[in-house]
């Protein structure tokens, strides 16, 4: 594997591969000591071109705990306005000779296109609307370990409510390629106006009302919903989003036994998510944040440590 | 001034002759000392009209130039080129018009046709001088604000009604702004679901040609639609028509040839604005032009140096160059299918197009007594496309690593050769 651009690429033997190393990166996690030698001497760039705290923060922790150096490098706003081709950007950062280049950009399939004109490998942290696979990785990693913890098997034949934004998330692409391959069921709630186009030939089920699924899923992930969105006339108000989309008490209830509750942050608390439901007993949210590091040691792990071989 | 006797030339209706070229005009006879072409297998066209180009100057002299686009026109086929407007600064005024005209002359390849903005600045706010660029010596009848819809129906009204009295003509680019925004760069559907790019729907083009039909119909007025892309937007022109209101329309070579799936490796080369279609689309737009609802080819060339296409495919300008294949795609999806003859080649690239422009030396037929504006072709001869032979100083072009037809042998203004094959 030379890049990580999206789960498109990915088999269903290499999605279990980094699922599995990321089991044992986690235990690494575990230890007072978390330094593994596995890419000392190797250099990893996170190049931020749109804020992150969260990813970025866990890209630079797994590269150091498998004892690379990491640097970041915020390119923040837009190469464009800057005068300079994002292609001048990345093929400058190359010539120094760095292993792996961390990319997060708001164009999509803008990591796909900056892997044909660099010689490091490129990892996409998210490129616009199009994919966000360690993302996707990190939520099968931590609903894999929930499920574990309450004996409830494994990922596959599991069913996935995702709800929210989802035409402008790059995080259910990720996720719908991702639980396809792995062999589960992925249910996909939006009003019309949210909704990908096309979404009729992803191959997953799709609905507008959410009660009427939440009965039935093993997860319910729900996706951040910006408020600005409400200009764009995607909604009315926030209370008839809520009304018909929010993660209420009320809903809560109806998630059956065992069910868990993700969201890939950030959240709108008492938007898209009560605080009910973010803190409950069963909300693997702050679980899918310390999956992150182990994910991303596993993908780094594979693709730098890997080439050697 | 050199005479010319191109033997056994075929022309658009069938026949063979040989053409006679002395003076800029066709003639009856040789002139004594007349340079013989061996024209056999060779078909002669009217020199192409291109209601559609951007040329670049004033502004981005790095990407293209008028000296440097009228070469690739003339490697094209063409005789004459109309220059769009969205240049720095913006042809809005008499004096830029003129300047631009003047380009066009120094050159002296085609004949350039200067376009003049709609709007000042292409600002859509006020109407640009258009009355005084149309008296200027570029006697501008062609106005568009390309790159930019002109939104606002009041300003479209008056625009419309300003021109009429000297036969002027507004060319929209038809795209709702709202229903298509800056960051619509892909054809709404699954693929742009699928690569995440933002949506560019079918209505936002369909709903503004409707709309305009509506005004030109109401002002009485000519109305001229640019690089036209879907089914619907052809359903409406053949709608307008059947109700005998004014309107032309265009459709670019690259939206006749290639489909929404050139986006999927986000090459930035298939960026352009409106953008490529899916094939029920392209289909609409073949049928429409085989049967007339669309009346012209325009290449909408648009030269973009690489830093303008080094970016990530929503941040990357739009265009693709267009002048050098055009015939050449023309010939791969209308002639070979049958689904034009060369009469209506000729109609679709020469004459339609002068007449939309008002351009009287330009377009005619290939008689005794015309100017002698004509492209020489080879429809059987293939080739490789190879972006580094281009004429054009810019690199965008789609058709790079293509078989194509590569038909033109030799284009001649006023019997003035412009380009040969050597």
């Amino acid at each position: 594997m030379k890049h990580l651009l999206g789960i498109a690429d990915l088999t269903e033997d290499q999605i279990w591969t980094i699922l599995d190393t990321a089991e044992e990166m986690h235990d690494i996690q575990q230890r007072p000591i978390k330094k593994l030698p596995a890419l000392r001497g190797r250099t990893v760039v996170n190049l931020f071109f749109e804020d992150s705290t969260r990813t970025r923060s866990s890209f630079e922790l797994a590269a150091k705990w498998l004892s690379a150096d990491a640097i970041n490098v915020s390119a923040k706003g837009s190469s464009v306005s800057k005068g300079e081709s994002m292609k001048d950007t990345l093929q400058t950062l190359d010539a120094m000779g760095v292993d792996a280049i961390v990319m997060r950009h708001a164009g999509s399939g803008s990591v796909a296109q900056a892997a044909g004109w660099v010689r490091a490998s490129m990892v996409n942290a998210g490129d616009g609307m199009h994919e966000h696979p360690t993302q996707a990785l990190l939520d099968a990693h931590a609903i894999r370990r929930h499920l574990r913890a309450n004996e409830l098997g494994d990922l596959q034949g599991k069913r996935i409510a995702i709800t929210g934004d989802l035409l402008h998330s790059r995080v259910v692409r990720s996720n719908v390629l991702l639980w396809e391959k792995i062999g589960a069921s992925v249910v996909l709630v939006a009003p019309p106006t949210l909704m990908p186009p096309g979404v009729s030939t992803w191959g997953v089920e799709t609905t507008s009302s959410f009660d009427e699924v939440l009965p039935d899923v093993d997860v319910a992930m729900m996706l951040r919903v910006q408020r600005e969105r409400m200009h764009g006339g995607f909604f009315p108000s926030e209370r008839e989003y809520i009304d018909a989309y929010g993660l209420t008490p009320r809903r809560l209830r109806m998630l059956k036994p065992g069910a868990c509750i993700a969201h890939p942050g950030p959240m709108n608390r008492g938007l898209e998510i009560s605080s009910a439901a973010a803190d409950a007993a069963h909300s693997i949210i702050l679980d899918q944040v310390s999956a992150g590091v182990a994910v991303r040691m596993s993908v780094l792990y594979h693709l730098l440590a890997g080439e050697e071989k | 001034m050199t005479a010319t006797t191109l033997r056994g030339v075929q022309l658009p209706d069938g026949t063979r002759t040989d053409l006679h070229l002395s003076d800029g005009v066709i003639v009856d006879e040789a002139p004594s000392g007349a340079e013989v072409v061996d024209c056999d297998g060779l078909l002669a066209l009217p020199g192409m009209v291109d209601p559609h180009t951007h040329l670049r100057e004033p502004g981005r002299e790095d990407a293209e130039t008028v000296k440097s686009g009228s070469e690739a026109a003339a490697r094209g086929g063409y005789t004459a080129v109309c220059a769009m407007a969205n240049t720095q600064p913006v042809t809005d005024t008499a004096e830029k018009a003129e300047h631009v005209l003047d380009l066009g002359v120094k050159a002296n390849l085609v004949d350039v046709v200067v376009i003049g903005a709609i709007s000042k600045g292409l600002q859509g706010q006020e109407l640009a001088e258009l009355g005084l660029m149309h008296r200027s010596r570029a006697r501008v009848t062609m106005f568009s604000d390309d790159g930019m819809c002109l939104m606002n129906p009041q300003l479209m009204r008056r625009a419309l009604e300003w021109v009429k009295p000297f036969g002027g003509v507004i060319a929209q680019h038809s795209q709702d702004s709202f229903l298509a925004g800056p960051g619509a760069c892909c054809h709404e559907g699954e693929l742009s679901g699928r690569l995440g790019l933002g949506g560019w729907p079918p209505v936002a083009e369909s709903t503004i040609i409707a709309r305009d039909a509506m005004l030109a119909e109401a002002t009485g007025s000519r109305l001229h639609v640019c690089h036209i892309t879907t089914a619907e937007g052809v359903e409406v022109v053949r709608w307008a028509k059947s109700r005998g209101i004014n309107i032309t329309a265009e459709v670019t070579p690259h939206h006749l040839l290639l489909g929404t799936e050139e986006l999927m490796g986000y090459d930035t080369v298939y960026k352009v604005n409106p953008p490529l279609r899916t094939s029920e689309h392209i289909e609409a737009l073949r049928e429409g032009l085989a049967d007339g609802t669309i009346d012209v080819v325009g290449t909408d060339h648009a030269p973009h140096a690489p830093q303008d296409k080094d970016h990530a495919f929503v941040d990357a300008k739009p265009g693709m160059l267009g002048l050098e294949q055009a015939l050449s795609v023309i010939i791969e999806t209308m002639v070979k299918p049958g689904r034009l003859t060369w009469e209506q080649v000729a109609e679709r690239t020469s004459h339609a197009p002068a007449r939309l422009a008002s351009l009287s030396n330009q377009g005619r037929p290939l008689t005794v007594g015309e100017p002698a504006n004509l492209v020489l072709v080879n429809p059987d001869r293939m080739s490789t496309v190879d972006r580094a032979e281009s004429r054009s100083l810019s690199r965008n072009n789609p058709y790079h690593g293509r078989e194509l037809p590569d038909p033109v042998e030799a284009t001649y203004l006023r019997g003035r050769r412009t380009f040969t094959r050597s």
